[in-house]
């Protein structure tokens, strides 16, 4: 009801986990899940006297990223420390960048084959190296009033990516980060994973709105604690409302009040007001004399750029062009990450029908996988296997209906399209054998034949049935088609 | 230039320290005469200067990403003024 009285401005702050082995500045694994404070050294616990030594690694993922993130990359960068004090953070500051960041305006294109929104350039203000802070939990044991602080994931690196507020809907920020987690995944530099902290959301979230005075903001927000691409649109969405309401009542702008942090309750699907930690915004910036600044020259960003491989959207277009199939077809397809596109292609090409191969791996494939909870690697049916089916398929040797028994059967036994196709005795009914059926049929329904004359075709649905039942080798498209032909005739 | 009280009170406040009427009074002195010495480089004609972000002109430090072995559990929370079995133990944090 609201949706026209207020425009919902979103930015987006992504913190990404990098694909290393090590941490950013020593060499502590940063394996997941390892028992707590098992993966420390002196210089990620801050002992004094160590000195932080740059991930190789880490920083050349940072490019990697960036360069498909369309960001400028500065011949020269910096790190900063930013000093706050908290259990998690033993240094007392956290190794951030600050004002030379290594990368700075880009932007990521966001489209929806469904058409719910225009397509929009997402503009993204930087990306930047910096590192995570340790774990701290509350001891819910009785009696202890302690947090108890793990310091495995302390010195993690953490590519912190930050967009322009130009997202305009929760579903746009959703495509947004469905979009950006895909590219990330393509390149292979972080593993994404929600539930492990691999990628964090948090959003700023105002609203624009039409006054008799003009056009006012009301005050950013910004929530945190979104544990998926779900509950970020959902706490997006309730908070325009809130902000909404709040403002009908206080009337309050952008300036107004400092900017507040909100926690998304998940169970609750609210959002809570987290405690506002005074002067916690003075983090008091200065360069990081530990660590030396890092030079990029121009060729080394083009050989990072001519490296990149093909992006999502780049697959998506060619996957349109080369096989004729719908934007809506690749978009599915290549949001299913490189494995299916693989497994698309080779079954397109070795059955020589994009399209059709396109629906079995979206209807039947995808279908099969997500039922058996299999990644794409694992599925029973090998695509040349399958390409027999799909070729049978488009050569009308067997019909849609008929080939899903086919496809049901080989996924149990194993066995290949042809072996199951003769044990069910499905073969290609050939054209002189067709033509009788269908000269049979028509004389003996004198009233569909009239029907048909007159041109109304839906009349030969009844004569299906009949053929199947004599030949339930048919193609129902085939025989519809040569009783429309033929009727014309008689 | 020298430090007001309010300068200090409010670093002091950032820093995580509570200091008394007169431990204010001794270090806004005191802080003042250090920034006031460091002030002196103001003094320097810089106009043709670049202006560094190191102290040391170094860059491109870096180390391969090869895992080296990290210190046993008991070795890193030797120093911990309280601890358990696992992990550092410190006044309960609220919220995140
Ligand atoms: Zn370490």
């Amino acid at each position: 009801m609201s949706e026209s009285l207020y425009e919902i401005v979103i930015g987006l702050e992504v913190h990404v986990q990098l694909a290393t082995q090590t941490k950013l500045f020593c060499r502590c694994s940063t394996q997941y899940g390892a028992p707590p404070n098992t993966q420390t050294c002196p210089v990620c616990l801050a002992m004094p006297g160590s000195l932080p030594v740059m991930n190789r690694t880490a920083f050349q993922l940072g490019l990697k990223t960036a360069c498909a993130l369309n960001l400028q990359i500065p011949n020269f960068t910096k790190w900063d420390r930013k000093n706050y004090y908290y259990p998690d953070l033993p240094k007392g500051y956290q190794i951030s960048q600050y004002d030379l960041p290594m990368s700075q305006d880009g932007f990521l294109l966001i489209t929806d084959p469904k058409g719910q929104f225009e397509p929009r350039k997402v503009g993204i203000i930087r990306a930047h190296l910096e590192e995570d802070a340790g774990k701290s939990m509350h001891d819910e044991a009785a009696g202890k009033a302690d947090s108890r602080i793990d310091l495995n994931r302390t010195g993690t690196p953490l590519l912190e990516i930050v967009s322009e507020p130009d997202m305009r809907s929760p579903l746009e920020a959703k495509a947004y980060l469905t979009e950006l987690k895909l590219i990330l995944e393509y390149l292979g530099v972080s593993d994404c994973n929600m539930q492990e902290g691999s990628l964090r959301v948090d959003a700023n979230v105002n609203l624009h709105l039409q006054t008799p005075e003009g056009k006012v903001a009301t005050p950013i927000v910004e929530i945190k604690n979104m544990n998926s691409f779900r509950a970020v649109e959902r706490a997006i969405a309730f908070e325009a409302e809130r902000q909404y309401e709040v403002w009908l009542e206080t009337k309050q702008k952008i300036g107004d009040v400092a900017k507040q942090t909100r926690g998304w309750d998940d169970q609750a699907q609210v959002t809570r007001a987290q405690r506002y930690k005074e002067e916690s915004s003075d983090y008091r910036y200065f360069p990081e004399p530990d660590l030396a600044p890092v030079t990029t020259t121009d060729e080394e960003i083009a050989a990072v750029k001519a490296e990149l491989g093909e992006l999502p959207r780049q697959i998506r277009d060619r996957l349109e062009a080369q096989y004729k199939i719908p934007a809506y077809d690749a978009d599915v397809i290549v949001n299913q990450g490189q494995t299916t596109v693989n497994y698309y292609e080779t079954l397109a090409k070795n059955s020589g029908d994009g399209k059709l191969a396109s629906n079995w791996v979206q209807q039947e494939v995808l279908r099969v996988l997500k039922e058996r909870s299999l990644e794409i690697d694992a599925f029973p049916i090998s695509t040349e296997r399958l390409a027999e089916l799909v070729k049978a398929v488009a050569g009308k040797e067997i019909d849609g209906t008929r080939a899903k028994d086919v496809f049901a059967e080989m996924l149990d036994s194993g066995k290949s399209a042809p072996e199951v196709m003769k044990e069910m005795g499905i073969e290609k009914v050939d054209d002189s054998e067709l033509e009788n059926l269908c000269r049979e049929l028509l004389e003996a329904n004198p009233k569909v034949l009239a029907d048909l004359k007159e041109g109304t075709h839906k009349a030969v649905g009844a004569l299906i049935g009949q053929a199947k039942k004599k030949n339930p080798n048919i193609d129902p498209g085939t025989f519809r088609q040569m009783c429309i032909d033929m009727s014309a005739k008689m | 230039m020298s430090l007001s009280q309010d300068d200090v009170k409010k670093v002091s406040l950032l820093s995580r320290l509570l200091l008394t009427e007169e431990e204010l009074t001794t270090m806004t002195e005191q802080m003042s005469d250090i920034v006031g010495y460091v002030e002196q480089l103001n003094e320097l004609d810089t106009t043709d200067v670049e202006p560094m972000a190191h102290a040391v002109e170094q860059f491109n430090v870096f180390a391969a990403d090869e895992r080296a072995p990290s210190l046993s559990r008991d070795e890193a929370l030797a120093n911990a003024p309280k601890r358990d079995d696992e992990c550092f133990r410190v006044p309960a944090v609220l919220g995140e």
